[in-house]
């Protein structure tokens, strides 16, 4: 009885496979998102707290999923993510508050996204340097020091209102616009994490000698991933100042780098489904548990924990979503499963 | 020359502090190889112990700094037991993020209890001493002084009692020890209870230096630790202390020489050239990596 229950159970779990792998499953889902983000946008159904919250989720899952490449895919430890938010942060506000015209900021405003990420981009580039010789917890400190020296710097510059901040930015950051850069992020990375300079990355985290012996050349591909990653938290940190109206250097501290750490690892780590659950989760958790107060943030780390100690690889460790999945390497992975299954039979 | 001198004395007292709290850490890690980043958190719970003692126990300076380090001890060893040994062969990274939790749950659960920053009360009278120039006060000679004798003490159980011996072979080779007979477990919960005790009797000191106490002063003050440990080599306990020692020096010049907010960039750039020169910090020995 319970076996034959157990076949229709997983049959119905392959067809929802099949069903969720295709193309036209990841067509509908673009398109059903970017109309329903629309939609809210132009008829403003949706009252504007609950619209901030979506912002907020697309916002945390770009954050999210950019330093999962870094940490979960390439296995270090980076602590300073909330830096190269900052320096995204405050390079778009500085274009559509101080270079812009005032007249065009609508259409300029990717453009100062995209700018802010090429900068982040750019200071990810340094901060790589130095993971070539360091890793681990040395590696930590780096990417630590570093995003202490983000915010040290922009306390000091006063034109950018040191440590009051920076303001007059208007509220550029729509749905539509938050949900394409989401999509823009999961789709480039999941790319490039399936991609040959993907193998290379997980091959570091496993075993960097071992990878410099296969010819991965792994100084280029430490420099892409941290180039990509700073990029994305560049993105989201324009997205978050233009969503805020309001940004100053002590959003961007070591607070902020926990939050996006805790984000990653609550949904696990390698895995692009469970980087966009864990920032789903997580944003809206804290703001379902609003009415509590101050014990809500009492409450959260509590969670954390018990969370660590009962499932230490976090929601979606090392498992992906079968939508992120390319065919070929389900199929493979499929394959080998059921030749171990069969080794282990016949050792039986 | 003596605003040198003055400024090296202010550079030892707050040096002595970061080395007290990164000994927690390096102890730590040393034995577990993992990193306590609710260490810098039990420093402020330290410094809120030595507040509640103070004022609702009216205890003088000597019992107050026992007592808090004893309260710290058991609290760290309790963390130990209840969050980390669950997590002894998971994944590194969970129980750093475990760390995270705790130390994150202990700013807010102590936020929660005192909303509002706590002001110390004077437990030692502090008289100053006038050299020419030169301003000497008791407090900061008994801080320097008293860190330097705790981190003697620590050193002598490390390298010559029974408990260190086992506590150095531990960090050596986790295999083999237990067969040898040593608890492993009373042996781990004694570490914390030590590195935890420093960090406790570090707030205590803090808080008579820096009278104004809020729950979320340990995050800074603890990756400062972090980062001297770091610097001093990570599980070298002897690295640790000097660790600690330059980078008080190096905040302490920076803000006596420059814009006092130019300290933090300063102090980490040079921290950053520090580690790409010697990239395992200044007494530890590059691991050698085998495929």
């Amino acid at each position: 009885m319970s076996n034959s229950s157990d076949t229709s159970y997983s049959a119905l779990i392959e067809r929802w496979h099949m069903l969720t792998g295709t193309r036209l499953f990841r067509a509908v889902v673009m398109i059903a998102g970017i109309a329903f983000c629309i939609a809210v946008d132009t008829f403003d159904f949706v009252d504007l707290y609950l619209q901030l919250i979506l912002i907020y989720v697309g916002i945390n899952i770009i954050l999210t999923v950019s330093l999962n490449l870094i940490n979960g895919y390439m296995g270090e430890f980076s602590v300073g993510h909330a830096g190269f938010m900052a320096v995204g942060a405050y390079i778009a506000s500085i274009l559509t508050v101080h270079v812009f015209p005032p007249n065009a900021q609508n259409l300029l405003f990717p453009l100062a996204i995209l700018a802010g990420g090429m900068a982040a981009a750019l200071v990810g580039f340094l901060v790589a340097i130095p993971s070539f010789k360091t890793r681990g917890d040395y590696l930590a400190i780096v990417t630590l020091a570093f995003g202490m020296i983000v915010k040290s710097i922009l306390e000091n510059i006063d034109a950018v209102g040191g440590p009051r901040g920076l303001l007059g930015m208007e509220k550029l950051t729509t749905l539509p616009w938050v949900f394409f850069w989401t999509a823009l992020s999961v789709w480039v990375i999941r790319n490039l994490v399936y991609s040959n300079f993907g193998r290379g990355v997980l091959s570091i985290r496993e075993d960097e000698i071992a990878s410099d012996l296969m010819s991965v050349n792994t100084r280029q591909v430490k420099i892409i991933a941290f180039v990509v990653s700073s990029f994305f938290a560049g993105i989201a940190g324009g997205l978050f100042a233009h969503a805020l109206q309001f940004i100053n250097p002590r959003m961007f501290d070591i607070l902020k780098s926990t939050d996006i750490l805790i984000m990653v690892y609550l949904g696990g780590i390698a895995s692009i489904g469970g980087s966009i659950l864990g920032a789903v989760i997580y944003t809206i958790l804290l703001e379902i548990l609003r009415p509590l107060g101050i014990w809500r943030m009492v409450l959260m780390p509590l969670m954390l924990v018990l969370l660590m100690i009962y499932r230490p690889r976090g929601i979606m460790g090392m498992k992906e979503i079968r939508m992120f999945v390319p065919l070929r390497d389900f199929v493979t992975e499929k394959l080998w499963r059921q030749k171990k299954k069969e080794a282990g039979d016949a050792s039986a | 020359m003596a605003y040198i001198f003055q400024q090296s004395l202010n550079a030892l007292q707050l040096g002595s502090i970061y080395a007290l709290i990164a000994l927690g850490y390096t102890m730590v890690y040393g034995i577990l190889t993992m990193i306590n980043f609710a260490h810098g958190d039990l420093f402020m719970v330290g410094a809120f112990f030595c507040f509640l003692i103070a004022v609702y126990l009216h205890l003088s300076f000597v019992p107050t700094l026992l007592l808090s380090m004893l309260g710290v001890a058991f609290l760290g060893v309790v963390i130990e037991r209840f969050a980390y040994k669950p997590l002894r062969n998971a994944p590194r990274v969970s129980a750093i993020i475990t760390a995270l939790g705790v130390g994150l749950f202990l700013e807010n659960f102590t936020l929660a209890l005192s909303p509002y920053p706590k002001h110390i009360p004077q437990l030692l009278g502090n008289t100053t001493w006038t050299l020419g120039s030169l301003s000497l006060s008791s407090l900061q000679i008994l801080i320097i002084a008293l860190s330097l004798v705790l981190m003697l003490i620590l050193d002598f159980i490390v390298q010559r009692t029974k408990a260190g011996m086992a506590m150095r072979a531990i960090s050596w080779d986790k295999t083999i020890v237990p067969l040898m007979g040593v608890s492993v477990d009373k042996i781990i919960s004694l570490t914390f209870a030590i590195g935890t005790g420093l960090g406790g009797a570090a707030g205590v000191m803090y808080g008579l230096a820096y009278p104004i106490i809020d729950p979320y002063m340990g995050i800074m003050v603890g990756w400062k630790a972090f980062i001297c440990a770091v610097v001093g080599g990570i599980g070298n306990i002897r690295g640790a202390m000097i660790g600690g020692f330059i980078l008080g020096a190096v905040e302490i010049m920076v803000a006596a020489f420059l814009p006092s907010t130019y300290r933090d960039v300063v102090a980490f750039t040079l921290l950053l050239i520090l580690l790409i020169v010697r990239p395992y910090g200044i007494l530890g020995k590059p691991q050698p990596q085998k495929v």
